[in-house]
């Protein structure tokens, strides 16, 4: 014992755990100074926006006194409650269609014998991945009146006038939302269906219910919660959408929420008017997140019980070549002909003129790497701020989900709760918050990369915290014990046993905010100037213009990157990160 | 001096107190299990030796130098104490040997000697075959070995473990416990062992303390303990008993249905007014007549039976007094339900219970 002098233990007993209140305030301090510091930051990122939107919607312009007239100006305007229409019709036929695609998807690859299976996880994250702008400006491609390849084709076919599909319509609308939507039911239904054992159907079965009877009635019907919390989460990505609706609404006159906003801050700009419209879209998201937990909450039979039944595949026989024809036709219609066209598009010099070695050429990339003025730069601009909106999201979310695990400090609850909340703030409503709060003084960050990275945090720290909390929770509290016990402190817990078993989920999380970051628009279209341009605001620009072999060209560059990291990440992380649940 | 040294311990979390009064002094050497069952605050106390939580009241030294009080503790990674933990707590990232090595490497030591040192435990644990393996290749066995090296490479003042073997299989379990015992009498290192098991317990320590509700009920040998349990609980948590409640009038020793001569109880003297008894069921004799031997001779009545094999479990009641005692008898020794035997109680294997409440 002569490494602990008597003289030394006092010292250190002092310093961890004093007695008498000014004693106490000292040990309190570090970390309640800890706690204010991180409500600060999380008040900042996130209360701070929604608190001065609302107060702006009820001001005057310029911010002078206290008025209900923008909501009169919101609410009375015949356009306004048209927008508020179709955008509640749009979230409701994506939401439908997007589960006729995802259910039979999730049941054909996660309960039967489907051939192909890894093949269509494949898709189905290409299409999770794929930006929805991206996507749209590929079925414009496809669908086009008259110019679009399938009407081509079926002019050249059947000698028709006139083609037979246009996309610049509300179902076109609604269909080149859903099939990038489609992949949220997915992932609800079939981690629903992995958890529902064998037994429930074969406890069906012995009482006399065939196999279709047994899927309708019993395996759907217990994963129906879960389907209904994707229907859930495909409305709400519908209604807060503004890349699509702006590509392909607009030219139909179809107007929604998030497009009048956007042109509610065209010139003369009325921000204060687009506060009060933006209130709908928050107060719906919020409602319908609830309702979705108490779902989730309640019938939580769903999921549960399955660890212990072992489950079987059901044999389809020849049904299979149906199941597999109906998934490689969702597949083609979200990512194979929207990218063959595409890619088409990307290296043609004009891609009307279709496939011909005389119509190939990589000047479109020349043009948006090299010649374009800002097309360049933000390439650059996007994956920074990415890089840095996922590091900060994440850093904060480790800290308070460590915190909180660990109770390190009272009321972290709160902490927590204000990481999850943006859950339902909308991006395009977080970005009128930002410019609400922080786009003039006192603080004047607009134009600035700052404003961009920080809205985006906030945006996505819930991801980030659902991630490291989820991590933490894995992490068992002894792992932490052994080395303290054996001599080490909490800096070497930190390095030796913590960081190391977390590096594959932090990863795994980092990535998760990282490829959302590269491509969000909804909230960039209003916070970037022109020097903080992104590529998601170049490509929804050089699309206004109608040069889709540029916008190909730059998509491409995006997606080939974006490929590339999910690919290493994924060989880091294990496969189907993405999917997972959780 | 005492090696390790609780005084009046306790430990509330808000109203309730986890630990009260535990008063304990362990020798240099010694292996003293905690034993209790669950909630009894016997880790709470593992935990305050090791240090990760204060005490509320009482202090904790080692070698006389003060380690826990209620105004400060000496942080877990100062105390050269190291601790098994229930789940083991082996650190997936690292190697077996890097697991073992880790300690060393804290304390700075020579790569030579660091290197020989966890080859030679390694060797002692019968791990040499499987250093380079991973924790998730190993057995749940291969990795209690894993944390039992771990901690005892780096030779600590103080050996704490947590319920170390309640994750393992009953087979293991049993084998394991001698492992302890045997890696106990090779190193001598201090110890302080926690489980809800008793026979876990019996086989390891040197001392067993038994726990409940917070309080410390006995600390004893384990032969002590199982002949001569001083409280209900204990008796009743250290293997099967009988309690016998009478009262002490005139020289006898009047039970419902009974009574017996206090005379040849050994400690007649210091017998109160009211008397308590633990009987264990294999103290008591079953015969068809009353013996000659000196002893506290009963006739009763078999009440029903069940044959395991290796015992009968008979129940009986003496004296038509409706009560039951339960007698453990060798398999050769049958009787029908229904008969009337003659119990034999020796008084110098019944144990006289101190009732505190």
């Amino acid at each position: 014992m002569a490494e602990l002098s008597p003289s030394l233990i006092p010292r250190a007993a002092r310093l961890r755990e004093p007695d008498g209140l000014r004693a106490r305030l000292r040990r309190l301090e570090p970390a309640v100074v800890v706690w204010l510091l991180l409500i600060g930051l999380l008040l900042f990122l996130v209360v701070g926006p929604l608190l001065m939107l609302v107060v702006q919607s009820f001001q005057h312009e310029g911010g002078a006194g206290y008025t209900l007239e923008n909501y009169f100006a919101a609410f009375t305007n015949k356009h306004h409650l048209e927008a508020l229409e179709n955008s509640l019709l749009l979230g409701a036929g994506v939401a439908a269609l997007a589960a006729v695609f995802g259910v039979p998807v999730a049941w054909a690859v996660s309960r039967t014998d489907m051939p192909g299976k890894d093949l269509v996880r494949v898709m189905v994250l290409g299409a999770f991945v794929t930006p929805p702008y991206l996507g749209a400006i590929g079925w414009i491609l496809l669908a086009g009146p008259n110019a679009g390849w399938i009407n081509r084709i079926w002019m050249a076919l059947s000698g028709a006038e006139h083609g037979i599909v246009n996309i610049f319509t509300f179902p076109g609308l609604i269909l080149s939302i859903a099939v990038y939507s489609y992949p949220y039911i997915f992932i609800f239904t079939s981690a629903a269906l992995d958890a529902v054992s064998s037994e429930m159907e074969d406890a069906a079965h012995i009482l006399g219910s065939g196999g279709l009877r047994t899927t309708l009635k019993v395996t759907l019907p217990l994963v129906w919660p879960a389907i209904l919390g994707g229907l859930i989460i495909s409305f709400l990505e519908a209604i807060a959408l503004f890349g699509t609706p702006a590509i392909i609404g607009l030219p139909a006159h179809i107007n929604v929420v998030t497009t009048q906003l956007w042109q509610l801050f065209e010139y003369p700009v009325r921000a204060e008017v687009a506060a009060a419209f933006a209130m709908p879209l928050l107060g719906i998201t919020a409602v319908l997140f609830w309702v979705q937990r108490r779902t989730f909450g309640r019938k939580s039979f769903v999921t549960i019980t399955g660890k212990g039944g072992e489950r079987r595949l059901i044999k389809l026989g020849n049904w299979r070549w149906l199941a597999l024809g109906y998934t490689a036709f969702v597949s083609s219609i979200s990512v194979v002909l929207p990218f063959l066209v595409l890619a088409q598009a990307a290296f043609s010099r004009a891609w009307g003129r279709g496939f011909s070695l005389g119509n190939l050429t990589l000047s479109n990339f020349h043009y948006v790497l090299v010649e374009h003025t800002t097309a360049g730069r933000s390439i650059i601009h996007s994956f920074t701020y990415a890089a840095a909106t996922a590091s900060l999201a994440l850093l904060l979310a480790l800290v308070v989900a460590y915190i909180v695990n660990r109770r390190l400090l009272p009321w972290s609850g709160v902490l927590a709760f204000l990481c999850v909340a943006p859950f339902v703030i909308p991006g395009i409503v977080m970005a009128l918050g930002y410019y609400a709060a922080y786009a003039s003084p006192p603080i004047r960050l607009y134009g600035t990369a700052a404003l961009v990275v920080l809205a985006f945090t906030a945006r996505f720290l819930p991801i980030a915290y659902t991630n490291s909390d989820a991590a933490m929770r894995s992490l068992n509290p002894e792992m932490e014990d052994a080395v303290r016990i054996l001599g080490g402190g909490r800096l070497t817990v930190l390095g030796k046993v913590v960081a190391p078993l977390l590096r594959r989920s932090l990863i795994g999380g980092w990535i998760l905010v990282f490829i959302p970051a590269t491509r969000e628009l909804s909230a960039a279209i209003f916070l970037t100037g022109p020097d903080t341009q992104v590529m998601s605001v170049v490509l929804y620009e050089l699309s206004g213009e109608g040069n889709f072999e540029y916008v190909a060209a730059l998509g491409g560059v995006l997606l080939v990157a974006t490929v590339v990291i999910v690919a290493v990440s994924s060989r880091l992380v294990g496969r189907d990160f993405m999917l997972r649940r959780g | 001096m005492a090696k390790l040294a609780l005084k009046g311990l306790s430990k509330r979390f808000g109203e309730v107190a986890a630990v009260s009064n535990v008063d304990l002094a362990l020798e240099a050497g010694e292996l003293v299990s905690l034993l209790g069952p669950s909630g009894c605050g016997k880790t709470t106390t593992l935990r305050m030796i090791a240090g990760f939580m204060p005490p509320s009241e009482g202090t904790i030294e080692m070698d006389g130098v003060l380690l826990s009080s209620p105004e400060g503790v000496v942080p877990p990674e100062r105390r050269r104490m190291s601790m098994i933990f229930q789940s083991y707590a082996i650190w997936p990232n690292m190697t077996v040997a890097e697991n073992v090595a880790f300690g060393l490497h804290l304390r700075k030591l020579a790569r030579a000697e660091l290197a020989e040192r966890v080859e030679r435990m390694l060797s002692v644990v019968h791990l040499e075959e499987l250093k380079e393996r991973y924790p998730a290749e190993l057995s749940g066995g291969q990795q209690q070995r894993v944390a039992l090296a771990r901690a005892m490479v780096i030779e600590p003042e103080v050996l704490l473990l947590d319920e170390p073997l309640s994750n393992l299989d009953a087979n293991l379990r049993e084998e394991m416990r001698f492992e302890i015992r045997r890696l106990h009498d090779a190193f001598r290192i201090t110890t302080v062992y926690v489980t809800h098991d008793q026979s876990e317990a019996m086989v390891t320590s040197d001392r067993i303390v038994v726990m409940n509700r917070g309080r410390i009920e006995q600390v004893d040998h384990p032969f002590a303990l199982y002949n001569r349990p001083r409280t209900r609980f204990v008796a009743g948590f250290v293997g099967r008993t009988n309690f016998l409640e009478g009262r002490l009038e005139g020289g006898e020793i009047g039970f419902p249905g009974f009574a017996v001569h206090a005379g040849l109880f050994p400690e007649a003297g210091s017998l109160g007014r009211r008397v308590v008894f633990s009987v264990r069921p294999q103290t008591i004799g079953l015969h068809r007549g009353r013996g000659e031997r000196p002893g506290w001779w009963v006739e009763g009545r078999i009440i029903k039976r069940a044959y395991l094999g290796n015992e009968w479990d008979y129940f009986v009641d003496p004296g038509g007094g409706g009560t039951a005692l339960r007698v453990s008898a060798p398999p050769e020794e049958v009787f029908e339900a229904g008969e009337t035997v003659w119990l034999e109680i020796d008084p110098q294997r019944v144990a006289q219970i101190v009732e505190d409440t």
